[in-house]
Parts: C-alpha cells; sequence; structure tokens
C-alpha cells in the first residue's frame, strides 16, 4: 500500500528548525542564494556559455575581425591558424561571423524579450489584480494568440512587417506577450489573496501604488526566470526568420543567415552550417541551464 | 518491560545553515493503556520525536541517536521490511491535517479495509464489515452509508475519526496522535478526544499524544513529558504537572495561561516567558532555559541540570525546582 | 473607563455577505450565506470579542468592517458615517480611523519591504509629514510595540512571529485608529509569545484608547481581552452580553455547548465534568437550515425551531440579548446540558 504516514516526515523535520530562532541578516540572505546557486553545478555550465557569447558579442570585432571583410582568395577554406573556424563562400572569415551573429542574436533574444515584458508585465499584473470584466476579454483574446505556435505567429508577423532587426524584434516580441502576460497575470491573482496585499489597502495605499510596491515586486522573482526561458525561444525565433529570409539581411552577420548561405555547400564544407547551429544550440542551452538554476534558487514553488 | 521505552534519542538533520539538534537527548517509557503527553511549544522536538519511533524520518540528511524498544525488541535493529509489518498493525500514527493524509481517490471504506486486508489477510468482504464496525466505534453516525464516502464529502472532526479508525484497524499497542484535534473546532475536539480516551478504555491502546495545548492535555492525560529546545525537562503524573509544576518552563507555560492571568498594577496581565528558543544548532553543556529564566544562578551555565525525582514519578531537570513564580536572582 | 463616551464608534446593521459559488456549468452556483444579518456596536475604547468556530463568519465580518470586501445588504457606521457602499477611493481617507491585524504574521507583511518602510507605509500613504518626521514617529511606535529601533531595517523573514506581530501591531496603530479589528492575532503563536502579544494589544488598547473588534475562536483569550463578546454561529450572532454575563450566565444552548467543549487547563475540574457533546457537525453555509441555525445539533431543541428563526433580543435584559426560542424572562436560557444528549457511541 502507498504508505500514508510518510509524507510528513521531513516537512516536520524542517520545521524543527524554531522559527523563533530563525533570523537571517540581508547579506546572509544573499550569501545563501548564492550558495544555493553555486552548488548546481547544471547552472554554473549554463551561465559560464552565456557568459562566453556574451562576451564574444560585445568584443567581437576586436578579437575576431570584420566579419564582412572578403577574402576572394581564400573561399570555403577549413579551419586554420588565421580563420580558426574557416572561411565562407565569400572568403569570410566564420569566426568572425559568429561573433557578429552573438550580438545580432542576443539582441533579438534580450529586446524583444524586454519588449514583451514591458507591455505583458503591466497588462497582466493590472488583470490579475482588478479581475473584473477586464480580466476575461484579455484572458480571451490572450487564448486566441497563444492557439498559434510561437514560431508560426512570429513567422506570419515577421513576414507582414518586412525583413530587418526591428521588425524581427517587434515580431518576436509580440509573438512572446501572450505567455508573459499568463505569467503576470498568475503572479498577480496569487498576489492578491495574500494578508499583506488586504494590509495595504488597509493601510490607504492607491492601487497603483499597491501594483508597484506589492503585486510587481513580489512577482520579481517568476519574471526572470520566465525571461531566462524566453530570451532563448526569442534567440531561435531570430534564427529561423533569418533563415527563412524574414529576418536579418545580409552582409549583416546572423546564425540564421549563415545557415542558409551554407545550405548549398553542404558537401563541400558542411562546417560551415555546422559552427552557427552549434553556436544556436550551446547559447540555448546556456540559457535554459541558467533558467532552471535560477528558478531553483528564486522560485521553488514553481518547481516540480 | 514497559510497553515502549526510548532512551538517549537524537535527532539531527544536516541542512544548508549546518547541522539542527532537533531532538538532544529524550528518554521515556509508556505503559500499556495509557495516555502519555508530550508537551511543548514550536521547535521543542516532540513531533520529531514521536515520529522517530516507528522510524518515519528518513533521508541522508538525517543522523539518529539512541535506541527505541518495542516490547523489548531494538526497532533500529530491524530492516525496512520488518518495520512495515510494525508500523500499522503495532505502532500507527494519526496526523494533524487529516486532508492531506487521506486519499481523495479512494472511499473511507476501501481505505480501511486496506489496512485490514495487508496487515490481517482479509478478504474485501470481511474487510469491509470491520470498516463498518471501526466507523461505529470512532464515532461515526451511520456507518453503513459512511463506508462509502469520499473524503471531501466528510468535515474535517469526520475525517480525523476515519484517520483514528484506520490507525486502529489492527489494534495496534501504541497510538501516536500528532496534535490530532490541532485543526479542529473546540465543539468538535471535545468528541474526537472522547473517542482517543475510548479507544484506550476498551481496547487498551497505549497513546503518545502530542500537543501545545495545555488544555488538550489536561483533558485526556494520563502522564505528561514537557519539552524544551529537544530535551525533557519535566516528567509527572498530569495532576502533578498542573497542581505542582516544578521546572520554570512548565511554570512560565500554565502561568502564560489567560485562565491563569494576574493583576498587576490594577490591570489584569498574562505572565510572559521573556527572550527566545535558543537556536536548534548548538548543545552547549548548560541549562538551555536558564537565559529566560527567572530563578537562573551561575550553577545553571556551568553545568546542564541532570533529571532529578523531586517526587514519586516526578522528574525535573532543574538546580532551582518548585512551583513558585519567581524566587532567586 | 470604557463606554463613556455615548456615540458608538462602530454600528453594524444587518450585516450580510453573499458569496457565489460554484461554476455555472457543474451544477448551477449557489449562494454562500457567510455573514447573513448581523447587528453589532462597538462603544469608544470598547474590545469587543467575537466568538465563533470555522465558518461562522466572523473574519468575513471583520473584512467587511474595514472594507476589504464589499458588503451584500447592511450598514455599517464609523464614527457615524455609512461606510458600506463607499467606493475604494471614497473609503481612503477613513482608513485612518480603522486598521486590521491578521492572524498569519508570515503572510500579512510585504517581504519586500524593511520593517519601517511596513510601518512607515500608512504615514506615507496619508501624506503626513516629511520624511525625517515620518521616520522619527516610526521609531518611537517601535520603541512602543517593544522593538528596538534598529529593527527598522530589517526585513520580514529575518523576524519571529512574536516579532513579526509586533510589526502588524506597529502598523496598524501608527496613524492613532480609533478602531482596530483584531483576526485571530495570537491564534499562530505559542502559548509564551501569545501571552506577551494580548499583555501588549491591552496595555496599548488602555494607553491610546482604541475600540477593538477582537475576532477569535478561543475562549480564554476572549475572556481575558474583552469587554464585552458576541457569539457567532453559521453567519448570524446567537448572543450577546458583558464578558461576565456571558461566562456566568449562558443563555444560548451553542453558547453552553462551546464554554463546555473548552478545554481546562486544570485536570482537576476539566474531567468528568458533564460536557454537552455536540452532535453532527456544523451545517454547510450554503445549504443553512430553515428556521433556528443551530437546531440540527442542538440538545434541546423544539419543533418550533426547525422552522421559526430566532431574533436576537433580550428576554432577562436588554443587555443580555439572545437569539433562541427557549429563553423565558422567569428562567433565563435552557439547560443544554438536561437535553436528551444523543452523545457519540461508545461501544465497550
Amino acid at each position: 500500500m502507498s504508505n500514508p504516514f510518510n509524507p510528513p516526515t521531513i516537512a516536520g523535520a524542517a520545521e524543527a528548525g524554531s522559527p523563533e530562532a530563525a533570523v537571517l541578516e540581508p547579506a546572509r540572505r544573499w550569501r545563501r542564494l548564492r550558495q544555493r546557486f553555486l552548488r548546481r553545478r547544471m547552472a554554473i555550465i549554463g551561465l559560464a556559455f552565456v557568459l562566453l557569447f556574451l562576451l564574444l558579442a560585445l568584443m567581437g570585432p576586436l578579437v575576431a575581425g570584420d566579419p564582412s571583410e572578403q577574402h576572394f582568395d581564400a573561399v570555403l577554406q577549413g579551419p586554420s591558424f588565421a580563420h580558426p573556424m574557416g572561411t565562407d563562400d565569400l572568403g569570410r572569415d566564420v569566426f568572425a561571423r559568429i561573433a557578429g551573429g552573438a550580438r545580432v542574436s542576443l539582441l533579438a533574444g534580450v529586446c524583444s524579450t524586454a519588449l514583451a515584458m514591458l507591455v505583458g508585465v503591466p497588462v497582466g499584473l493590472v488583470a490579475g489584480f482588478y479581475r473584473g470584466w477586464v480580466d476575461p476579454i484579455i484572458m480571451r483574446l490572450n487564448d486566441v494568440m497563444l492557439a498559434f505556435p510561437f514560431l508560426i505567429f512570429a513567422v506570419g508577423l515577421a513576414a507582414i512587417l518586412g525583413a530587418s532587426l526591428r521588425n524581427v524584434i517587434i515580431a518576436l516580441a509580440v509573438a512572446q506577450f501572450p505567455a508573459v502576460l499568463r505569467i503576470a497575470r498568475g503572479e498577480a491573482l496569487m498576489l492578491r489573496e495574500q494578508d499583506f496585499l488586504a494590509g495595504a489597502i488597509a493601510d490607504g495605499t492607491r492601487d497603483a501604488a499597491i501594483i508597484a510596491r506589492y503585486v510587481l515586486p513580489n512577482s520579481l522573482n517568476a519574471l526572470i526566470v520566465q525571461a531566462t526561458v524566453a530570451i532563448p525561444a526569442a534567440i531561435i525565433g531570430e534564427a529561423t526568420l533569418s533563415f527563412l529570409g524574414l529576418g536579418v539581411q545580409p552582409p549583416t552577420p546572423s546564425w540564421g543567415v549563415m545557415l542558409t548561405h551554407a545550405q548549398p555547400y553542404l558537401a563541400q564544407a558542411p562546417l560551415l552550417a555546422l559552427f552557427p547551429g552549434l553556436a544556436i544550440a550551446l547559447v540555448t542551452l546556456g540559457f535554459n541551464l541558467l533558467g532552471d538554476g535560477l528558478r531553483d534558487v528564486l522560485d521553488p514553488r514553481s518547481g516540480r | 518491560m514497559s510497553l515502549l521505552e526510548v532512551e538517549h534519542l537524537r535527532v539531527e538533520f544536516a541542512t544548508e545553515d549546518g547541522a539542527v539538534i532537533a531532538v538532544k537527548d529524550v528518554s521515556f517509557t509508556l505503559e500499556a493503556g495509557e495516555i502519555l503527553a508530550l508537551v511543548g511549544e514550536s521547535g521543542c522536538g516532540k513531533s520529531v520525536t514521536a515520529m522517530s519511533i516507528p522510524r518515519l524520518l528518513s533521508g541522508d540528511d538525517l543522523t539518529l541517536g539512541g535506541s527505541v524498544r518495542l516490547n523489548g525488541v531494538d526497532l533500529a535493529a530491524l530492516s525496512e521490511r520488518q518495520m512495515q509489518e510494525i508500523r500499522g498493525k503495532e505502532i500507527s500514527v494519526v496526523f494533524q491535517e487529516p486532508m492531506t493524509s487521506l486519499n481523495p481517490a479512494y472511499t473511507v471504506g476501501h481505505q480501511i479495509g486496506e489496512v485490514l486486508r495487508r496487515h490481517e489477510g482479509l478478504s474485501r468482504r470481511q474487510a469491509t464489515a470491520r470498516a463498518i464496525d471501526l466507523l461505529e466505534l470512532v464515532g461515526i453516525p451511520d456507518p453503513r452509508r459512511r463506508v462509502q464516502s469520499f473524503p471531501h464529502q466528510l468535515s474535517g472532526g469526520m475525517r480525523q475519526r476515519v484517520m483514528i479508525a484506520i490507525a486502529v484497524a489492527c489494534q495496534p499497542k501504541v497510538l501516536l496522535a500528532d496534535e490530532p484535534t490541532t485543526a479542529l473546532d473546540v465543539t468538535v475536539q471535545a468528541g474526537v478526544l472522547d473517542v482517543i480516551q475510548n479507544l484506550r478504555d476498551s481496547l487498551g491502546t497505549a497513546v503518545i499524544l502530542i500537543t501545545h495545548d495545555l488544555g488538550v492535555v489536561a483533558d485526556v492525560a494520563d502522564r505528561v513529558v514537557v519539552m524544551y529546545s529537544g530535551r525533557r525537562v519535566e516528567q509527572a503524573p498530569v495532576q502533578a504537572i498542573f497542581s505542582r509544576p516544578q521546572h520554570p518552563y512548565t511554570v512560565g507555560l500554565l502561568g502564560a495561561l489567560p485562565a491563569r492571568a494576574v493583576t498587576q498594577g490594577g490591570r489584569r496581565r498574562l505572565t510572559e516567558i521573556p527572550g527566545m528558543v535558543p537556536p536548534p544548532t548548538s548543545d552547549p553543556d548548560e541549562c538551555q532555559f536558564h537565559s529566560r529564566c527567572p530563578r537562573a544562578t551561575s550553577a545553571c551555565t556551568l553545568e546542564r541540570p541532570p533529571l532529578g525525582e523531586v517526587a514519586d514519578g516526578h522528574l525535573v531537570a532543574c538546580y532551582h525546582p518548585g512551583p513558585g513564580g519567581h524566587s532567586a536572582r | 473607563m470604557h463606554g463613556d463616551d455615548d456615540s458608538a464608534v462602530l454600528e453594524v446593521t444587518g450585516l450580510k455577505k453573499h458569496y457565489h459559488s460554484g461554476s455555472r456549468l457543474h451544477g448551477g452556483r449557489h449562494v454562500v450565506r457567510a455573514v447573513d444579518g448581523v447587528d453589532l456596536t462597538i462603544g469608544a475604547g470598547e474590545v469587543l470579542g467575537l466568538v465563533g468556530e470555522s465558518g461562522s463568519g466572523k473574519s468575513t465580518i471583520g473584512k467587511c468592517v474595514v472594507r476589504l470586501t464589499v458588503p451584500t445588504a447592511g450598514t455599517m457606521r464609523l464614527l457615524g458615517r455609512d461606510i458600506s457602499s463607499l467606493s475604494r477611493r471614497e473609503m481612503r481617507p477613513l482608513r485612518r480611523d480603522v486598521h486590521i491585524v491578521f492572524q498569519d504574521p508570515y503572510s500579512s507583511l510585504n517581504p519586500r519591504m524593511s520593517v519601517g518602510e511596513i510601518v512607515g507605509e500608512p504615514l506615507r500613504q496619508h501624506g503626513e509629514g516629511t520624511r525625517r518626521e515620518r521616520d522619527g514617529r516610526v521609531g518611537e511606535m517601535l520603541e512602543r510595540v517593544g522593538l528596538r529601533q534598529q529593527m527598522r531595517l530589517r526585513y520580514p523573514h529575518e523576524l519571529s512571529g512574536g516579532q513579526r506581530q509586533r510589526v502588524a501591531l506597529a502598523r496598524a496603530l501608527i496613524l492613532g485608529p480609533r478602531l482596530v479589528v483584531a483576526d485571530e492575532p495570537v491564534s499562530a503563536l505559542d502559548v509564551s509569545v501569545q501571552a506577551s502579544i494580548v499583555n501588549l494589544l491591552l496595555d496599548l488598547q488602555r494607553d491610546m484608547g482604541f475600540s477593538c473588534l477582537f475576532i477569535t475562536h478561543d475562549l480564554s483569550v476572549v475572556e481575558f481581552i474583552s469587554d464585552r463578546v458576541a457569539v457567532m454561529y453559521l453567519g448570524r450572532i446567537v448572543e450577546t452580553a458583558s464578558r461576565a454575563d456571558l461566562f456566568k450566565d449562558p443563555q444560548h444552548p451553542y453558547t453552553q455547548a462551546l464554554l463546555s467543549a473548552a478545554p481546562v487547563a486544570d485536570p482537576a475540574s476539566s474531567r468528568r465534568s458533564s460536557r454537552i457533546v455536540l452532535t453532527g457537525d456544523v451545517p454547510s453555509p450554503s445549504a443553512p437550515p430553515p428556521g433556528c441555525p443551530f437546531h440540527t445539533r442542538c440538545p434541546v431543541a423544539v419543533p418550533r425551531c426547525s422552522t421559526e428563526v430566532p431574533p436576537l433580543v433580550g428576554v432577562t435584559s436588554a443587555e443580555h440579548p439572545v437569539a433562541c426560542h427557549l429563553v423565558t424572562p422567569e428562567d433565563g436560557g435552557p439547560d443544554a446540558s438536561q437535553g436528551e444528549v444523543t452523545s457519540v457511541h461508545h461501544p465497550s
């Protein structure tokens, strides 16, 4: 039989660490969060990948040189000392293009997520806080948007808006908006049942201040975790759009564009497709591992 | 030989902030047909003490010390399979929150019957018949109908009665009741306490009652162990605890009750115990209560006071025992 | 010193709060009558204890009084002004006069604010003084509730349950309200901590002179703290009396059962005393029984009780109203312990 005696044991044991005695200083709290994070090896690996690509994006041209410089005397070369990842069909250094692509990828990922949050978080918090007649309308519209798969939605929007980095960001932001809104609303719904919110109303706090000073700060953890999931999705989105020619236009380097360019040469120079593919995989993996770690540390209740 | 003998029990958990010694050193015995109350405030280790008896605490971060003997058999020496035979049949447990302890997917009759089929090998039909008897035993009206009910169809008091029915289905020798009435209303609580007392009277079940409520203790217990910071500080028959408390902590707990309010400077006041429970992370060789104690002297910080007998069956761990509120200082 | 001011601080009449529960899809919605017609008055400087078991609606009354929820019907006059239908905006200036302390000190303080910010928040929201003046008042208030000034930099998770409840009190009192609703403020605390918070609340109440609606299920605390006591059952008040009268001469059978069921920390008196054991459970507030809400569990109920709702009227004394058909001017309340006690089955 499923043993009915088991569940409360360890919980009961944790209680034994008397709450009266549990006095933590703020500095210690940070140290504890850091320790908890540092204990998760996969999260550290994730953080390392993310930092690596961030560094590449920031210092790309300095380290790897000009991604647009063409050398027609050295096309489709394999890795060498001068070109660590070889050159493409126009003799451009692949490493420099990966670095340049990192800039575009991270820019698209971070900016589109930020944009989606900028709009989605306030709308979600307000909808969840007030409920009333606004909430069901917003949520039904949201459901309609959620019904489209993220990428298909983004592709459709980008096709309408036209191809450019700015439009890619806008398309990805709009496609991410429903998920962000749902998370923010969920947090607000949960927080409005808390006694401290009732206390704020009893204080005489204005609604705007309640949302800004009570609801938003307490939903931050969940939103940060959501961002680490959203950014890699947007990075893949950018690569997909660019691959389809709906995103960043040549000669600006982008991993998606690089994949398109590599396609005709798959037989001759398979490495040409490998490196951008690997970059997409690694940065996505990095963000996901980091997100899992942050979720465990910051937002334990959403974990399993 | 007593029915249950707990000797020098020590329970330590490894946590992110170092070791937490939930139970430092607890010993007591339980006789057949006796109701023993473990009393203390949150964090005193009373629940952990009780849960370690049927070995319900587990995990890599746990260190256990001391021994628990049931009818002279050391439970620590048994295999997990042998232990499963003991749980539910010899020792069973009733928890505070009955809703989370019952499986919402099965009828209460099924859940009571499951224990009987497993431990006593009854058929489904026999088990259901016994389940009806048990529901009647714990005072559930119309047991023939109720045996078909699902947990969510019952009130809190009914669910707790069902939990007790499951716990006593195999007529265990020891029943551990961890705050069994804390989640219930007073008018319902009285009925559940009656059921526990009647089980003792009719089946001879020995009960360990874990509670923070001194009113409940006065109501049903025969003997009381007062715990503070993972140790037994006082033990006595129930009348003695209330009429002649010896340890200043027991005296403080009783004095803090609104019914024992005193008039001070024209105002009615409750007697407070100043200060806080010491953190469970260390175990210095001193009286753990000295920083909050009105009677504390230098002796209290030099060495831990041993448990001494002040009257027949009345033990106290204090250098300055006595029922008085405030004395030396 | 209590009740010398004639005008009531709070006057509640015919208060009802009904919730809708269930969905329209699944067997239709039904109405939960959490509070179903309650009258009560609290005088200046008076502590009214509101006692009841879970589901009696006592907390809902508290939430209505501080307007955390909108009552379905009835009026609530705070210092003479009807607040029952004010909007959030209209209510805001009146929040100087009424505040609330919750049961669970672990969820009633914003974890992202420091103690100083939490206690100063009411001042800030009502635009009181400069930042420096507010800091000064926060420091004073913290000391008044027995916390050191340095505590202002701490965060709620660093405090013990008792300390948190002190912070909650400081925050509720900093604007000098005329009425404080205390919703089970000590129920989540250990006995020894409970004693210090109860003492503190009474000291502050006497020094500052606010009135208090003290909501609890704990009779011993009520007996200690209240001037007057109101007993609730299933959304209605069944008896109101001064503390002394209620504990000496409980007239409603439910009050009698409640008093007899409460365990007393004295083995000599509590054992074997004739306890009134109530059968059955509290009916659901979504399907209250007709007539007297208590008749399904009442040991002395007569046929009339299941058809006619007894009004809350003073039969033996105007100061001691009871909602029971069986109260008579000569004999007072019925003796519930003499009823046909269909007690729990005890097969031996």
